[in-house]
């Protein structure tokens, strides 16, 4: 392991840039980017502008909650998805107990569960007139208010809510880096006389930071970019105020400078991680990889190690999924099932797309990145990764600003020139959904192909143009192969991203198209949650198939380790 | 009965003559199972083609202004009034002069220049629960702010457009000061901090948390309907009040329809809206989803009837509009979440 001593090797990359295709494939990674980058930016934009009186209007009565709030908010999903997601990750890839094969794959399942889902089921469940709470009034023969029970709608419970389906991504991402941390790194603290504990908190923990900060901080952006949780419990934060600031009080400037304070916070915070990491890097300069040798826990601290790592298991996914399955049998026969098939086309259909989408510019663009790491692309990316933390609605409209703008441009110029009307070419297709989907998610995308491409060491490269291939061909016959799992996991992250995303797809898509998550907002929005369960569940079923494949490939990417057939 | 017939006629020979069938766009705030039962139907009749999308009132607007002389939609049907008015307001709208629209809709349930139409009706009452409440404790919206209530009332967060449509009409009936103080009596009455929507405060009236709740009444309506027999149980635990019966009436609001002033097929939007407020897709929303139909000869679902009639508010529609960002400001000022 190294972190201070070998920097990137300056002379081999200089050298490596003599041999890049050309200089303008640098510039159309960078224009894409800056496309990509356009919904952030019109956000940005609104900075300059008058918002006539609304932000003192604000400042004086809600805004003090809405700070308050979305930082409790970050704060508590952060800490919670900390503890559910490193803990069980270390514990499936390092020991062994009772259960533990059939946990590596179970603790990713809640990433299958939309958040606004498990709300609404946990609300079905623990609300007042649910069935939890009207159990206890009758077996203990109480009414309400004669005994305690934590109201679900609450702070507290959005960032349980959120915490449960997020902590995934830390799971992921830190488990990824626990396999492919080298044993003898291990090995030698635990010569040095450190206990297995010690050997995690000193040594795997620091060296799988970079991977539990890109889980993290997906997380927080997810977190922040939430709506349909905090708007459902009532939670006042900066995501429900841009919207009541928008549309309540009628103000698209003041809303569009909220959201552009909330991209500031976050560009702060990333700022201050990497400066915090500095010229740390993290590739393994050893390459003797053996197979993990994993410890058997004995006695209680088997089932200590079982219960911990079936909490979040039972809790984001099974509860909440046996919850739907009973609400969905109860209900079945109320569904107009016409076009559900259609509904699960289409949801997999614009999923696949994306992730395919997602992946070939992530890489093009982590790839570039890499080799001509210069400011101006590294500014971009930084710019780009912001779209993650945006709430959907304002990326739907930064996306239909410059679509309208450049279709009805068209249109005009089109009709002047050559008397042809084109009308909107672009906006009310696929093709703004899909673009409002990049701007999501490719951050996700980019976030996990960064970290697998950051793991291979520079002389890979090196050796490659030794032998005369040329950047692209390294990219394809080295990285490619050895980076598969970060290929995998990237497009996975996407696919599940997509199938869960509503608000984007409910502005932009065209006529007469339905993907399952809109068919269930809109009967959850009616207040009927139990006719809402049949396609809240095939959202999770189809989330489901993606989320296990993703847990096998990472299970198989042990670098040196039957990572090719 | 001969206007009815005349209808069906003209559409009749409307689907005959045109060689190329009409079509009609709509951007619809209705949710899909709430509106597109009826639209295929029509389709189906007259060889309309019907292209639907569905959205949040707010956002299709602005997709809509977005979009330009170039939108695809002629049709914009929105679920309150406020929506609509912002539509107007915005220059999004055209006015539409036609004879079935203005016999059949009452005057005060339409845009007095032709911009937009009222398709159905719901009233926001309060809901009680039966045990300890009597119906002669209650009176008016402005008693539910007397402390006698401190601790029973539950309602929902005041993002929500029909609370800030109710207190609009307040502030057009009694001005900002009276409701100001008002809201803040109101919000010191609540039981629990706003959350959910409008059935979660039924089912904390059933369970006791609150004793009054604000609704809608087709929530109520719906969850009598409910197939999951607690929440039947729980709805038939409370019982309607309309408010203000000696005063201005009950607060009424409208789920409507617009014809953009970029609609390609002018003539099919207002012949569909013309079906829509029809005897028989009347009906269709009173049965489907208990709303209480625009027009007078069309009677109520039976479970509307029982609630008995009552007087609703007569004030111009347009004012929900006009006070509905002095709503919001002066609501965030009560502290209502």
């Amino acid at each position: 392991m190294d972190t201070h001593t070998n920097k990137a090797p300056k002379g081999a990359l200089s050298s490596l840039q003599r041999w890049l295709p050309t200089h303008p494939g640098t510039w159309v990674i960078l224009g894409l980017c800056l496309l990509l980058s356009v919904p952030v930016l019109t956000v940005f934009s609104s900075i300059t502008s008058s918002s006539d009186g609304v932000w003192g209007h604000l400042y004086e009565t809600v805004l003090g909650d809405y700070v308050l709030h979305s930082l409790s908010l970050m704060l508590g999903v952060g800490l919670i998805v900390l503890v559910l997601g490193i803990g069980p990750a270390w514990l499936v890839t390092m020991t062994h107990f009772p259960g533990s094969r059939m946990l590596e794959w179970a603790l990713v399942l809640p990433l299958a569960m939309p958040a606004y889902i498990i709300a609404y089921t946990y609300t079905g469940l623990l609300d007042v007139g649910g069935p939890v709470q009207s159990w206890i009034r009758e077996t203990f023969e109480l009414r309400f208010g004669q005994y305690w029970f934590p109201p679900i709608r609450s702070l507290g419970g959005a960032i349980t809510m959120l915490a449960l389906v997020l902590y995934p991504y830390v799971y992921l991402l830190s488990r990824t880096a626990f396999i492919e941390q080298s044993v003898c790194v291990l090995e030698v603290s635990r010569t040095l006389g450190a206990t297995p504990l010690q050997a995690f908190r000193r040594v795997a923990i620091p060296l799988a930071r970079p991977a539990i900060i890109a889980g993290l901080s997906l997380v927080l952006m997810e977190t922040l970019a939430d709506y349909g949780t905090v708007q459902y419990f009532g939670v006042s934060v900066f995501t429900t105020g841009v919207f009541r600031t928008w549309f309540g009080l009628g103000s698209s400037t003041a809303a569009a400078q909220l959201s552009a304070v909330l991209l500031l916070f976050i560009l702060v915070l990333v700022l201050a991680e990497h400066w915090s990491r500095q010229k740390a890097r993290y590739h393994h300069t050893s390459s003797k990889y053996t197979r993990l040798p994993r410890i058997p826990l004995q006695g209680w601290k088997k089932w200590a190690a079982l219960a911990y790592c079936v909490t979040p298991v039972l809790f984001g996914f099974l509860i909440p999924f046996l919850q739907l399955l009973k609400w969905s049998t109860e209900t079945w026969h109320l569904l107009d099932r016409d076009g559900f098939l259609g509904m699960f086309a289409n949801s997999l259909k614009l999923a696949s797309i994306t992730a395919l989408i997602a992946l070939v510019l992530g890489l093009f663009i982590s790839y570039t990145k890499r080799l001509r790491p210069s400011l101006a692309l590294r500014g971009m990316v930084r710019v780009l990764g912001l779209g993650y933390a945006i709430p959907g609605t304002v990326v739907a409209i930064g996306v239909l600003i410059p679509f309208t703008w450049f279709d009805n441009s068209l249109d005009a110029w089109m009709r002047e020139t050559f008397g042809i009307a084109t009308g909107l070419l672009l906006s009310g297709t696929l093709v703004a959904v899909v673009f409002a989907y990049l701007v999501r998610f490719l951050p996700v995308a980019l976030n996990t192909l960064d970290a697998g491409l950051g793991k291979i060491k520079p002389t890979m490269d090196d050796a490659g143009r030794s032998m005369g291939l040329t950047p692209l061909q390294i990219l394809r016959r080295v990285h490619v192969p050895v980076m598969r799992g970060s290929l995998l996991t990237a497009s996975l992250l996407v696919f599940v991203d997509v199938l869960k995303e509503l608000p984007a797809t409910l502005i932009l898509r065209p006529f007469n198209f339905n993907t399952l998550a809109i068919r269930t907002y809109e009967l959850a929005n009616q207040e009927r949650l139990a006719e809402a369960s049949s396609t809240a569940l095939m959202i999770v079923l189809a989330g489901i198939i993606p989320v296990i494949i993703l847990n096998q490939t990472i299970s198989r990417s042990r670098p040196g380790h039957d990572s090719t057939p | 009965m001969f206007k009815k017939l005349s209808l069906s006629l003209s559409l009749l020979l409307a689907c005959g003559v045109s060689a190329q069938a009409d079509e009609v766009n709509i951007y619809s705030a209705r949710e899909e199972n709430l509106i597109k039962p009826i639209l295929d139907l029509y389709a189906e009749r007259t060889g309309t083609t019907i292209n639907l999308v569905t959205g949040g009132a707010d956002e299709l607007t602005q997709r809509l202004e977005l979009e330009g002389a170039n939108t695809p939609a002629d049709l914009l049907l929105t679920v309150d009034v406020g929506r609509l008015y912002r539509a107007k307001e915005a220059g999004l709208l055209q006015s539409v002069e036609s004879e079935v629209l203005s016999s059949v809709i009452p005057a005060k349930y339409r845009d007095s220049e032709g911009e937009w139409f009222g398709i159905s009706l719901r009233s926001r009452v309060v809901i009680y629960d039966k045990q300890a409440v009597q119906a002669s404790d209650l009176s008016t919206y402005a008693d539910l702010a007397d402390p006698k209530w401190a601790g029973k009332i539950c309602v929902r967060s005041s993002s929500n457009i029909y609370n800030q449509s109710l207190v609009a009409s307040m502030i057009s009936h009694n001005g900002v000061e009276t409701t100001e103080a008002w809201a803040d009596g109101f919000v010191a009455n609540f039981g629990r901090p706003p959350q959910g929507g409008d059935r979660d405060q039924i089912a904390a009236v059933a369970v006791g948390q609150c004793q009054l709740a604000i609704s809608n009444t087709y929530y109520l309506a719906g969850m009598l309907q409910s197939a999951d027999a607690d929440e039947r149980a729980a709805a038939e635990s409370v019982a309607v009040f309309f408010p203000d019966q000696n005063g201005n009436g009950a607060h009424v609001n409208v789920s409507g329809a617009a014809v953009t002033k970029a609609a390609k097929n002018r003539d099919a939007a207002v012949k569909l809206i013309e079906f829509l407020v029809s005897e028989e897709a009347q009906a269709w929303y009173a049965e489907t989803n208990n709303e209480y139909p625009v027009r007078a000869d069309v009677p109520p679902s039976e479970l509307l009837q029982s609630w008995g009639s009552f007087k609703a508010d007569d004030i111009a529609l347009d004012e929900l509009g006009i006070h509905n960002a002095e709503a919001v400001r002066l609501m965030d000022r009560a502290g209502w979440q």
